[in-house]
């Protein structure tokens, strides 16, 4: 990066109004630096989106003539920032002190002198900073979410698209799709967040009484106090029977339930306390292919070495005990195999476990001396009439105390998924089995050092583990909201997989449970070489083009794992029925369209 | 002297410790008894060890050592330790327990005055602030005539800036771009029209989130290699607890007690030439007004630190969650950002600075919702892009407490229906706090063997305290630093939960530890005078 370019690559000198110009990183049809172990050399352009519009060169790799030019436009605009600060700004004066005028003017007069030809190397650069960050990837709000981005930004200023909106089926985002909030939920998370509303006749009295029985709980009976670092108490309480009732009785204790921001906060801080050991005694961690790219993205900051075990797409992706042993046999040669993630109902498969494949995973947990993480957030979400689900600690119980006094195991939930979709709170427990009390410990120092998990996301947490009963007020409103959106739900997973499989070139396993539906694409030899040619990866190339020409926005396989050879993607399937049927119907032509333009 | 009673209780702390709250004590000398116990536990644990080689033989005894155990562990995350949440808090957790079951205790509440939870301690939320979001949680209540107008546009604002129009969506990993536009204008208005770009504007779950992963960007190398990162002492332990977790160099700098814990250039200096034997040093970490030591930075100091750091190559962290927090007459608070910028070339143009602030501290005291965000100042644009990367792999940060800081950064204007009303409270608060502060520091200074520096800003006092060699003995034949059971006494025979300074780190041979200032104003007199009074009365004992 030569010193100009260097200069520019700062975003945010001059901003004025709405009508700034900006300057950004590209993105232009390409990943982004960083995304991508492959890309050694971050994509170290400019773009200036002004030029953009007007239909100018977007992105330069640093052109000296180009940097001038930008050069100079830039200094003009920051005469008329400057200008506009003096005299006609649409500020109102400031009440801060210094009045915002003199000091713009300083700042602009500043950039002016700026020279800009000495800039140092930065301290932080890709070079410099941390690699274990660096190799982490997280293909769910990878490029092609940014791409996605940029296409509603263009749509927004009006240029025309083969479509009129994006369609974000990259994440499993319930809400955003259009999904009521369940209206219980939303009421006592009102009541807590405004007490005073407590007095307010529009609200049931069922939902206030959960409202006090929480802020009762909290510091100075208030949301916005910090709860123990691992989380409040009573609603760790209620956690613990919420499991022993899902469980059939199997007792839980509140001491190992640990509230945590979203099921992800808990995964990471367990991992991070499993990582350990240098060379072929680092710790290896297994995880399922495909996979939900959370284990991937944590296991490369933690630097523990990932030892993929492949779930059977001919077999409706089911986890083989004998494709277990043979995983966990190949990596003793490298590092200590010391943890086994199972993800059950499965993301991004949509796979339910049976039982006898649970008893199997914990049998062998057992013989390998594997500590057991089971992401079991999909719990609520089961379709198929002939799957339930069966949680680990419930199997785990039954297989006896050999069994369930010995095996570790940490099992996770959140209220991000299931039938209320409360992602952007943020709420999620773990509970943990076996765990040392020493490591008990050491979990609650880690937490702590974070002070406590949000605490309206831990008020949403206990809501859902503990809804309206039979015989309360909201019970009735609450099941009917509830049992419509797992209805639904069933409804499309059903839909995706029927639609799915009329297409030529697309199989689809059933989605059992989860969100989501794997299919498996078949990519024409042209397209492949057509997606090495643009260095990218061959479902990745087909998903870009997906979204450029339908709006679409879907995950490529290759950001959750594959065997070699095959394609895939993840969708979700929340969008309105209605409107699923539609994207799936645009899939459908876009495939058959991409299979005659490569043939 | 300490008699036998005095003797039971020290047997009973050491009971506390072991109920797995070793991991937090810095402990040096123990007992006899003390490493008797520990060999035992050792001893047992090779037994244990010794025995997996027989698995069935070890099922049968019920024996199965376990994966994750403190040997196995992660040896970084094993180093953290964690004052401000540490044995002492977990002491005071237990007294409540046992004050709730009718235990008989020389007093009827634990005082937690270890952390700067001010609406624990009593302080209301402001008003405005949860209308909107109780507006904003439930939507329906969009309708009722309860809400003032302001508060219903500003909820509709929000929402309409979140998926599916709720905040039960996930955001962007970022932050709602609106709220980021919202905090960049925040930041603009704060610093006298020095521009702030959104784009430099990350949202996060607290502070200390945003903290966590700008320093773990930082980290790199190996041996003299590793990344070295400068952090005042005394200092807020979420620092020296990151750095052990992501096994960075921790490099020291002592404040000047002496001079209100001023901060010296010419002790950077120093801390810096003695840390490039060993390691790479590459932030610098500055907390102001600081905490737990409340001193806030003149613009000279401020100024210096920045030319300092940019000598030395040094990228910049300032922690700055306490900017509404500034008491002292004469004092007033200085942004880093406005600072850089105004001191020009080549400083403005290429110190790398991040800036953290939260809506746990200020006059709203919203802790619980885990709002917060960073701004950074000349970071190179493919390390930004990797820091969204970082970010997005926890989705987002929580969108209610996204939304709070949204009001905090742009509250009611002057016209508005709820103006009134929220600079009321708003300034009813800081008033308070400020009168809290003048008083700590008045009566701790009046007691003797205590001496406090004016609390200028922030929420704590850190005074500190002589403690009788006496004490300095029994503390060490129990194996604790000899504040932490000064603190400990105190929390047994006060309730008041306090936390020591070693926790926070303080020059060899003094004794401090961290009040809030934070109890209502009534409280806070009488707790400080119980405390004086048992400092007297624990000197007596020891000398």
């Amino acid at each position: 990066m030569h010193a100009l370019g260097a200069a520019f690559a700062k975003p945010g000198w001059v901003r004025v109004g709405a009508s700034a110009a900006r300057w950004r990183v590209p993105v232009a049809g390409g990943p982004k630096p960083g995304w991508h172990r492959s890309l050694k050399e971050p994509l170290a352009g400019l773009r200036c989106e002004t030029a953009a519009r007007l239909g100018q060169c977007a992105t330069c790799l640093f052109s000296f003539s180009f940097c001038a030019k930008v050069s100079l436009r830039k200094r003009a605009m920051q005469r008329a920032a400057a200008l506009v600060r003096r005299g006609c700004g649409p500020r109102t004066p400031s009440s801060w002190g210094r009045s915002q005028s003199s000091a713009a003017a300083e700042a602009s007069a500043v950039l002016k002198v700026r020279p800009e030809r000495s800039r140092r190397e930065r301290i932080l650069t890709l070079e410099s900073m941390n690699p274990q960050v660096k190799a982490v990837e997280y293909a769910v709000r990878g490029p092609i979410v940014l791409k996605a981005g940029e296409i509603e930004l263009e749509l927004q200023r009006g240029i025309k698209k083969p479509f009129t909106e994006v369609i974000r089926a990259n994440i499993g985002d319930a809400q955003a799709m259009g999904q009521q909030p369940i209206t219980f939920l939303r009421q006592v998370m009102a009541l807590c967040t405004y007490p005073n509303l407590l007095d307010s006749p529009s609200f049931p009295e069922d939902a206030k009484k959960r409202a006090r029985r929480i802020l009762q709980a909290c510091g100075g009976h208030s949301l916005g106090s910090y709860s123990a670092s691992q989380g409040v108490n009573c609603i760790r309480e209620d956690v613990a029977a919420y499991i022993t009732r899902r469980d059939g009785g199997v007792p839980a204790d509140p001491d190992n339930i640990y509230l945590t921001t979203g099921a992800s906060d808990g995964i990471s801080t367990i991992l991070k306390i499993l990582v350990s050991g240098g060379g072929k005694s680092r710790t290896g961690v297994m995880i399922p292919i495909p996979q939900y790219p959370l284990y991937s993205a944590v296991i490369s900051e933690l630097d523990a070495i990932q030892v993929n075990y492949y779930l059977d797409e001919e077999n409706c992706w089911a986890l083989n005990v004998n494709e277990l042993r043979r995983a966990v046999q190949e990596a003793k040669d490298h590092c200590d195999p010391k943890v086994l993630c199972i993800i059950n109902p499965g993301n991004p498969t949509g796979q339910v476990q049976s039982r006898k494949c649970i008893e199997d995973v914990i049998h062998f947990a057992w013989e390998e001396k594997l500590f057991l993480l089971a992401d079991e957030v999909y719990q609520d979400n089961v379709y198929s009439p002939d799957c339930r689900f069966h949680s680990f600690k419930k199997v785990l119980y039954e297989m006896g105390p050999e069994y369930s006094s010995n095996v570790e195991l940490a099992s996770f939930h959140s209220t991000s998924k299931g039938y209320m979709g409360e992602c952007g709170y943020r709420g999620g427990y773990m509970e943990v089995i076996n765990l040392h009390p020493e490591i008990k410990g050491q979990l609650v120092k880690l937490l702590s050092v974070r002070l406590c998990p949000p605490v309206s996301g831990q008020a949403a947490m206990d809501i859902v583990v503990n809804p309206p009963v039979a015989g309360e007020e909201s019970f009735e409103q609450f099941s009917r909201e509830k049992e419509s959106v797992l209805g639904n739900l069933a409804k499309k997973a059903k839909l995706t997989e029927d639609l799915f499989n009329q297409v030529p070139g697309i199989h689809c396993n059933p989605l059992q449970g989860a969100m989501y539906a794997f299919p498996r694409i078949f990519i024409p030899v042209k397209a492949v070489e057509a997606a090495q040619a643009h260095q990218m990866a061959p479902d990745m190339f087909y998903c870009m083009k997906l979204l450029e020409e339908t709006g679409i926005c879907v995950v490529p396989g290759s950001g959750f794992g594959q065997r070699e050879g095959t394609y895939h993607f993840r969708m979700t399937i929340l969008p309105p029925v209605e409107k699923l049927k539609t994207v799936l119907q645009k899939v459908k032509d876009f495939h058959i369209n991409f299979l005659e333009k490569y043939a | 002297m300490p008699g036998e009673t005095s003797d039971c209780k020290d047997y009973f702390y050491l009971a506390t410790l072991d109920k797995g709250c070793l991991p937090w004590s810095g402990q040096r000398g123990r007992p006899a008894h003390w490493e008797a116990v520990v060999a035992a536990k050792q001893r047992s644990a090779r037994v244990m060890a010794s025995s997996t080689g027989d698995q069935s033989q070890a099922v049968r005894n019920g024996l199965r050592t376990k994966v994750l155990t403190l040997h196995s562990m992660n040896p970084r995350v094993r180093q953290v330790e964690y004052a401000v949440r540490g044995p002492i808090v977990q002491r005071a957790l237990e007294l409540e327990q046992e004050l709730r079951q009718g235990v008989k205790k020389p007093f009827t509440e634990v005082i937690r005055a270890n952390i700067g939870d001010a609406q624990a301690m009593g302080q209301r939320p402001i008003t405005f602030l949860r209308q909107v979001l109780a507006l904003c949680v439930n939507p329906d209540l969009l309708t009722s005539p309860s809400f003032p107008h302001d508060a219903k546009k500003r909820a509709e604002r929000i929402l309409q800036a979140c998926g599916g129009h709720s905040l039960g969506a996930y955001s962007v990993s970022s932050g709602i771009q609106l709220i980021r536009e919202d905090v960049a204008q925040y930041i603009e208005r704060r610093d006298g029209g020095i521009p702030a770009d959104p784009n430099n504007v990350f949202l996060s779950t607290g502070a200390s989130d945003a903290i966590v992963t700008v320093l773990k960007l930082l980290v790199a190398g190996e041996g003299h290699t590793r990344t070295g990162v400068l952090i005042p002492i005394p200092q807020y332990p979420l620092y020296s607890a990151t750095l052990a977790e992501l096994g960075a160099v921790q490099v020291d700098y002592y404040l000047d007690e002496e001079r209100a814990w001023a901060l010296d250039v010419s002790e950077l200096h120093r801390a810096l030439c003695q840390a490039r034997g060993h390691c790479h040093p590459r932030a610098l970490c500055v907390i102001n007004p600081g905490n737990p030591t409340g001193q806030v930075q003149t613009r000279e100091c401020i100024e210096a630190v920045i030319r300092f750091a940019f000598e030395e190559r040094l990228f910049l962290l300032a922690d700055e969650v306490y900017q509404d927090n500034v008491y002292a007459a004469g004092s007033q608070f200085h942004s880093f950002k406005k600072v850089l910028m105004e001191m020009g070339p080549p400083y403005a143009g290429q110190q790398e600075l991040a800036s953290f602030h939260s809506t746990s501290k200020g006059y709203m005291g919203e802790c619980g919702f885990r709002g917060g965000y960073v701004e950074v100042v000349n970071m190179d644009a493919a390390v930004q892009q990797q820091m969204l990367k970082l970010m997005s792999v926890r989705l987002c940060p929580p969108v209610p407490g996204q939304a709070l800081l949204d009001l905090v950064v742009s509250p009611p204007a002057p016209t508005d229906p709820s103006f009134a009303q929220f600079q009321a409270e708003r300034q009813a608060v800081l008033a308070e706090l400020a009168a809290k502060a003048k008083l700590t520091e008045q009566v701790f200074n009046e007691a003797p063997g205590i001496s406090c520096n004016p609390v200028q800003g922030a929420m704590y006092s850190f005074p500190r305290v002589q403690l009788p060699p006496g004490a300095v003995e029994r503390a060490q034949e129990l194996g604790l630093a000899p504040d932490m059971f000064f603190c400990l006494r105190l929390l047994e025979e006060t309730g008041i939960c306090v936390v020591p300074g070693s926790g926070f780190g303080q020059r060899e041979g003094t004794y401090h530890f961290r009040m809030t200032i934070l109890p209502p104003l009534e409280k806070l007199r009488l707790l400080l005078e119980k405390l004086s009074r048992f400092h007297a009365k624990f000197t007596l004992e020891y000398s």
